[in-house]
């Protein structure tokens, strides 16, 4: 090998390091993090948003745009939770892949969704046609969600299938035994009533059966005011609640407030990968839930 | 359980029958003997056998006990399957029947822009002139009083695999002229290769910051005067768009548009009907989390015939634009602050005649009589600045700093540049309303103040936006 030839080579593979690898956009935090259960390293990964933003809301910024351009696979929640900014990154990106077919994969469509409103009326709120979004917050939904989208890595990446398949068995034994641990764990919040900030976590209730007595947004999207804040002073008190949740990108000063007038403690839930600092992966984002509302329970 | 119980009692009575056996040894017979052995022999035969059956027992208890683990296993696997199942999409959804019944399950999402404002201005709108910047259709200070602002509908949808098509209709209501126009109508193609991008119709050209987005997400009630002396307040027209977006880490994008130069800053669809072409670059990109920017160069040249500043001749505009967005944790809607910039140049080489009387043609299109013809040859500047802070999801507060530079010789030449600042405060109820209040002091000429007051509603109906950043 002269020199010449040596150089190319290495220009090549400055050029092309991950040429082969699967390079895959993820709207939010927790489907990067079942990637990387189902994926490893085998697949390169771009998480567009953090637990700290408020998804709905996210800007479809220059560099989103630059991630999806890149992108063979995008992997979203979808039920339009990110319609105010994903078919603008799609649009803008000119990415055949990504604009649909198997590159566009959307969580809701492997699942069915709860709270679909019977009628559509922007008075009741930024309300989702497709049911609510959030529900990444129900294990089963997520491992659901882990054996589509995997089926859908073998689909688009054959050379790896073997991987893909190994990975997803090792991670569906692993959550499924977490299930059951999470549901012995959690037993105590059964029944327990709850005051959440955004109708988010619906599917966290209904797993975990507990229920929700009010909602700091006096509707999905509007943002709480003080005589909305001020009516549910009562509720709060007399159906004994466990507490006031709100997502980590969520204001915590309503609930606060509301927690100083009723003595109900306000719970900052991590709401989805990244949101504390226990919420490493999806593993830590179930224990870090179950453990801070077991806490509120003590 | 019972079994293993039972071979310790077996087991000491066996031995007790030895030792009793034991201590008669001295008067007992050899067939007493025989006897007893053999008895011993049967029990230790006996005793084997029974341990051999709780051995058995023990195993098959064990096996039992697998089973019944195993048994549990799959039942809460079932269990889990099933709460997996039950929460799984069903593989064949119930979509639209095969008879194809529902014709409007197709149709396009349909957006409806409502916008309408109260305008209080010192100066007369009529009485209003703007030093070396002749107003053009739709610019300037706006009505006094009450006023439908910019409504508009929008239909948009994907046609196939290949295309996306939007079409905007607006009402207008320029100095008593009310209408309904086509603002855009045009499609996009979804899947071409390699981050190409065309777009064919009429629409926006994607010049400049504001150019192509559409007034509804202004920070302001009004667009910057560089944008109403330079491009009309927008530029579209009849055209089409080559975009280009790079492979790279960050947002890289080039492209390039060819248009009808029917509208301002051109007019007479010169050059066979192809009269106007752009160039633009754009970069953009983030820095931690909290900071975004996007930065762009653009270009607008256009052979124009008797356009609506009364230009004709060969015109050139070019346009930096620098946007800075800074957010707590990256969360635009619900805190920080946005900073914009915008530069114009614009270079003229051609004549000037007064709109008002505009002269006679000959069949070249050429004036007979040419006196009528000043030269019109330089260049005009043109700047804003803008910063909007965020208070929170409701609440924005904003100000901006116009400035126009006057050309210093020719027709429109003068010695004094108009300037305006402007202030707002944005109340939001939700994602899809917004009222505004705006006061500005503008200095269009020398002699003249404008203090203006502005209340705007902006609301938006039907499917949900996406907007550009």
């Amino acid at each position: 090998m002269n020199k010449y030839t040596f150089t190319v080579f290495l220009l090549l593979a400055l050029v092309a390091p991950h040429a082969d690898a699967l390079s895959v956009f993820a709207c939010e935090p927790e489907w990067g993090s079942l990637l990387h259960e189902l994926a490893g390293d085998t697949i390169q990964v771009d998480v567009g948003t953090s637990a700290l933003q408020d998804v709905h809301v996210i800007e479809a910024k220059t560099s989103l745009i630059a991630k999806v351009r890149k992108a063979d696979l995008i992997v979203c929640s979808g039920a339009d939770l990110e319609i105010g900014w994903l078919p603008q990154l799609i649009r803008q990106a000119g990415n055949s892949k990504v604009a649909s077919g198997p590159g566009y994969f959307l969580a809701s469509d492997q699942i069915t969704t709860l709270e679909k409103p019977s009628s559509l009326d922007r008075s009741e709120g930024d309300i989702h046609p497709q049911g609510n979004p959030h529900f990444q917050l129900d294990p089963n939904r997520v491992l659901a969600i882990a054996k589509a989208l995997d089926a859908r890595l073998v689909e688009l990446d054959a050379a790896h299938a073997a991987e893909y398949q190994k990975r997803l068995a090792d991670f569906s034994t692993r959550w499924s035994a977490a299930i059951v641990a999470w549901q012995a764990k959690a037993a105590p919040l059964k029944g327990r009533k709850v005051v959440v900030h955004h109708l988010s976590s619906v599917y966290l209730n209904t797993w975990l059966g507990m229920e929700q007595v009010g909602a700091l947004e006096p509707k999905p999207g509007v943002p709480p005011t003080s005589a909305h804040l001020a009516s549910l002073i009562e509720i709060t008190k007399s159906s004994n609640a466990l507490a006031i949740l709100h997502a980590a990108y969520q204001d915590p000063k309503p609930g606060e407030w509301l927690s100083e007038r009723t003595g109900v403690p306000s719970v900052t839930l991590p709401f989805t990968v990244g949101g504390d600092d226990k919420s490493k992966d999806l593993f830590g984002l179930f224990d870090s839930t179950i453990d801070k509302l077991l806490a509120a329970v003590k | 359980m019972k079994i293993a119980v039972q071979i310790p009692v077996l087991m000491s009575a066996v031995l007790l029958n030895a030792v009793a056996g034991g201590t008669s040894a001295a008067t007992v017979s050899d067939a007493q003997l025989q006897a007893l052995d053999e008895r011993i022999h049967a029990l230790e035969t006996e005793s084997a056998k029974l341990r051999e059956q709780a051995a058995a027992a023990l195993a098959a208890a064990d096996a039992a006990r697998t089973e019944l683990e195993k048994m549990k296993a799959n039942l809460q696997a079932a269990q889990q399957s099933q709460a997996t199942a039950a929460v799984a999409a069903p593989a064949q959804s119930s979509g639209p029947s095969a008879g194809g019944a529902n014709g409007n399950a197709f149709n396009p999402g349909i957006a409806v822009i409502l916008n309408g404002e109260y305008a209080h201005h010192s100066l007369k709108p009529d009485n209003y002139v703007r030093a070396g910047f002749p107003l053009v259709d739709g610019t300037g200070p706006g009505p006094q009083g009450l006023s439908l602002g910019e409504s508009e509908i929008s239909f948009a949808a994907n046609v196939d695999d290949k295309f996306y098509g939007q079409l905007t209709l607006s009402y207008h209501d320029d100095n008593g002229s009310v209408g309904t126009e086509i603002e855009e109508a045009y499609i996009d193609t979804l899947s071409l290769p390699d981050g190409f991008n065309v777009r064919a119709g009429r629409f926006f050209s994607n010049i400049g910051y504001l150019n192509s987005h559409h007034t509804h997400t202004d920070s302001f009630v009004d667009r910057p005067l560089a944008y109403q002396a330079f491009l009309g307040n927008q530029y579209g027209d009849d055209g089409a768009q080559l975009r280009w977006l790079a492979p790279l880490d960050f947002y890289l994008e080039f492209g390039g548009e060819v248009f009808r130069g029917e509208n301002f800053p051109t007019n007479g669809a010169n050059h066979s009907g192809v009269g106007a072409h752009t160039f633009f670059a754009h970069a953009g990109g983030d820095v931690g989390t909290e900071n975004s920017w996007l930065a762009g160069v653009s270009m607008l040249k256009a052979k124009s015939t008797q356009a609506d500043d009364g230009f004709s001749g060969d015109n050139t505009l070019y346009v930096a634009d620098a946007t800075w967005k800074w957010a707590p944790n990256g969360n635009t809607k619900d805190g920080g602050v946005t900073v914009r910039s915008e530069y114009f140049l614009d270079r003229r080489d051609g004549t000037y005649f007064t709109p008002a009387n505009p002269p006679v043609l000959d069949v070249n299109g050429n004036p007979i009589d040419p006196a009528l013809f000043l030269p019109w040859t330089g260049d005009r500047r043109g700047l804003y600045l803008e910063g909007v802070y965020r208070l929170n999801r409701t609440w924005d507060l904003g100000y901006r700093y116009d400035k126009l530079w006057a050309a210093n010789n020719g027709p429109l030449a003068s010695d004094f540049d108009p300037l305006r600042h402007s202030v707002e405060l944005t109340w939001r109820n939700s994602e899809f309303s917004f009222f505004r209040l705006q006061l500005s002091h503008d200095e269009p000429t020398r002699n003249t103040t404008d203090n203006a007051l502005y209340l705007q509603y902006d609301v938006s109906l039907g499917a949900h936006g996406a907007h550009k950043f």
